[in-house]
């Protein structure tokens, strides 16, 4: 299966766990399935027998709320039986609404509330540093939680420390909860922003598979500086009437809805289950 | 305390190079000595004591034992969310050091008094309190931090602080301390207004008043058979505490009380009822925030006098006296 064929299967996987689950943030977990995609299949050093290897690539999403998107790759790679997906959001899972990494196999930190999977990711990597070990940390950040304070203080530190072998992945599908960043409180000048706190900054459409995988494979890039990648994507991409509105930020589809986003991601809907 | 702790950092990164210095622009000069043997292994975030706690968070995931400092207030309050989700969550293995507890910053004024962090740090999961009386305390709950596997709050004062231990003092982690034997009242304390409280208790001694006083270096795990004895031993207890009495040494002290049925005839708490109040030196904070020498032993006589007046109740309870 190609990555694009890939990345098509993570969307339905995530769309029918929270669905079967009750309840998760679907928009926000479709934008980042070919991210994830890439790193998990072509990128990352990892061993899905072997989740603990000091000498492992480090994943970080810290947008925690998008952790379906996390599970299904991370079940995808064999790091847990598929199965655990079925009890998503259920009483005695492993799989709760944000990663444990106390519970889950291949979860490097427990997120959930925003600007704290970052600087974890930063101890991470600095650790590499002080033991001289060549592993690389990727971090996945929303654009909404960049409004946090603690992001900022992080991006002013990783490049103080030289943290080159740091990515964060920006998830820059520009709508939060309530409506776009834009007119909420804005990020932008995005791109002179972290050049001016001393990251290398590039961008890429982060639902572009070859685009990913070249950005991804160039870092590090610059010695001495933390990169940035900001990624381009579509809150809600796949399912026609979740892109770009915020309202599906924390919703379900309705019955009529459901047909609309089976029909678009390619899944049936059995005894009120999607198969 | 300070001196002994940095002291006591020093002898354990010198032993195992997991050990490192984490501050948020904090210790000039005191660092200095731990900087020239150990300056990789000393990282200064500047003042961001938020990023400092997440990031000593991946460093303890990846087998590092950060030792994280700064003012107390700016670590336990501004950091809270990090302590609690990303430090004390995952059981990692971070020690928080927190300077200059009470009103010790006496002449900044209040943003710089730490009177709340007992009740915020005893809140959460899988946290150990450490709030040593002395330098010589201080370097053995450092120590004691070290060798315990998950989070540690380390509560100093800075510099200047009297001796109260000889040196054959014996800690032991979680273990009040008897400091004087008494019979008719308890008094219960710790850190760094110790010294005082020996002061006022032995003073109440002279006016013929016997008063056990006790010093709980550990505040979580508590040492409830302490504690429950006293209450036996003496029907009265007093708490003393450089800090607010809503959540604090007195609260933990009355939980323990009420859940082992071991109700005093008499109780107080004695400490902050509000944020500490004007400035000065550190004496002169105590003198205006009710905590001095005299306070406490009035506080000791009233408790007394009070026990003495209600002896009936006494009879009433089915526990030895």
């Amino acid at each position: 299966m190609d990555l694009q064929e890939k990345a098509k299967e993570l969307r339905k996987i995530i769309f029918k766990t929270i669905c079967n689950g009750g309840g998760g943030h679907i928009p926000g977990s479709l934008s980042i399935a070919e991210i994830l995609t890439v790193l998990y299949c072509k990128i990352m050093n990892i061993d899905p027998k072997n989740p603990d290897d000091p000498r492992r690539d480090r994943f970080i999403l810290s947008k925690g709320h998008a952790c379906v998107a996390l599970y299904a790759i991370l079940a995808e790679r064999g790091f847990f039986d598929k199965e655990h997906l079925d009890t998503f959001g259920q009483r005695g899972t492993i799989l709760g609404g944000h990663p444990d990494m106390h519970k889950i196999p291949g979860v490097e930190a427990t997120t959930g509330a925003l600007g704290h999977g970052f600087p974890f990711g930063v101890g991470m990597a600095l650790a590499a540093k002080l033991d001289k070990k060549d592993y690389q940390v990727f971090i996945l950040l929303g654009d909404g939680e960049c409004q946090e304070g603690s992001v900022w203080e992080a991006a002013m530190f990783a490049p103080q420390y030289k943290l080159d072998n740091l990515t964060v992945i920006l998830d820059y599908n520009k709508y939060q909860a309530l409506d776009k960043l834009a007119k909420i409180v804005s990020l932008e000048p995005l791109v002179d922003k972290w050049k001016a706190f001393g990251w290398e900054v590039r961008e890429v459409d982060g639902h572009n598979i070859s685009q990913l995988q070249e950005v991804f494979e160039s870092v590090p890039s610059v010695c001495g500086k933390p990169n940035l990648v900001i990624t381009h994507t579509i809150k809600g991409k796949g399912i026609s009437f979740m892109e770009n509105v915020p309202i599906w930020h924390y919703r379900l589809p309705n019955e009529e809805e459901m047909k609309i986003a089976c029909k678009e991601l390619g899944l049936n809907e059995v005894d009120g289950v999607l198969r | 305390m300070r001196n002994a702790y940095l002291a006591a950092l020093y002898d354990l990164a010198k032993k195992d190079n997991r050990i490192l210095a984490l501050v948020a622009d904090n210790g000039a000069i005191v660092y200095d000595k731990y900087r020239q043997d150990f300056g990789d292994r000393f990282i200064n975030f500047g003042i961001a004591e938020s990023n400092m706690i997440s990031v000593a968070a991946g460093l303890a995931a990846c087998g590092k034992i950060p030792f994280t400092y700064t003012i107390s207030n700016f670590l336990t309050m501004r950091a809270f969310e990090q302590i609690r989700n990303d430090v004390c969550m995952q059981k990692m293995n971070v020690k928080l050091v927190g300077i200059g507890v009470g009103f010790v910053y006496s002449n900044l004024g209040p943003t710089h008094h730490s009177v709340e962090d007992i009740a915020l740090m005893r809140t959460l999961p899988s946290m150990t309190i450490f709030s040593p009386a002395d330098p010589l305390e201080a370097k053995e709950a450092t120590i004691a931090a070290a060798e315990i596997q998950g989070p540690v709050y380390l509560r100093l004062a800075t510099s200047r602080t009297p001796i109260i231990y000889k040196d054959d003092y014996e800690f032991k982690a979680g273990k009040g301390v008897i400091l004087r034997e008494g019979r008719d009242v308890s008094v219960i304390t710790t850190g760094n207004i110790t010294h005082e409280v020996i002061q006022a208790v032995d003073e109440a001694a002279n006016q013929g008043i016997s008063v056990r006083l006790i010093n709980l270096h550990t505040l979580k795990p508590i040492d409830q058979n302490i504690i429950v004895q006293a209450s036996y031993d003496t029907g009265a207890i007093l708490t003393i505490e450089e800090h607010t009495i809503h959540g604090g040494l007195g609260s933990s002290v009355a939980a323990v009380l009420l859940e082992n049925n071991a109700l005093p005839v008499k109780f107080k708490r004695l400490g902050l009822d509000d944020f500490p109040s004007g400035y000065g030196t550190y004496q002169e904070m105590k003198e205006i925030n009710g905590l001095s020498k005299e306070d406490i032993t009035g506080e000791i006589k009233t408790l007394y006098e009070a026990k003495k007046d209600k002896k009936s109740l006494i009879d009433l309870r089915d526990v030895k006296i």
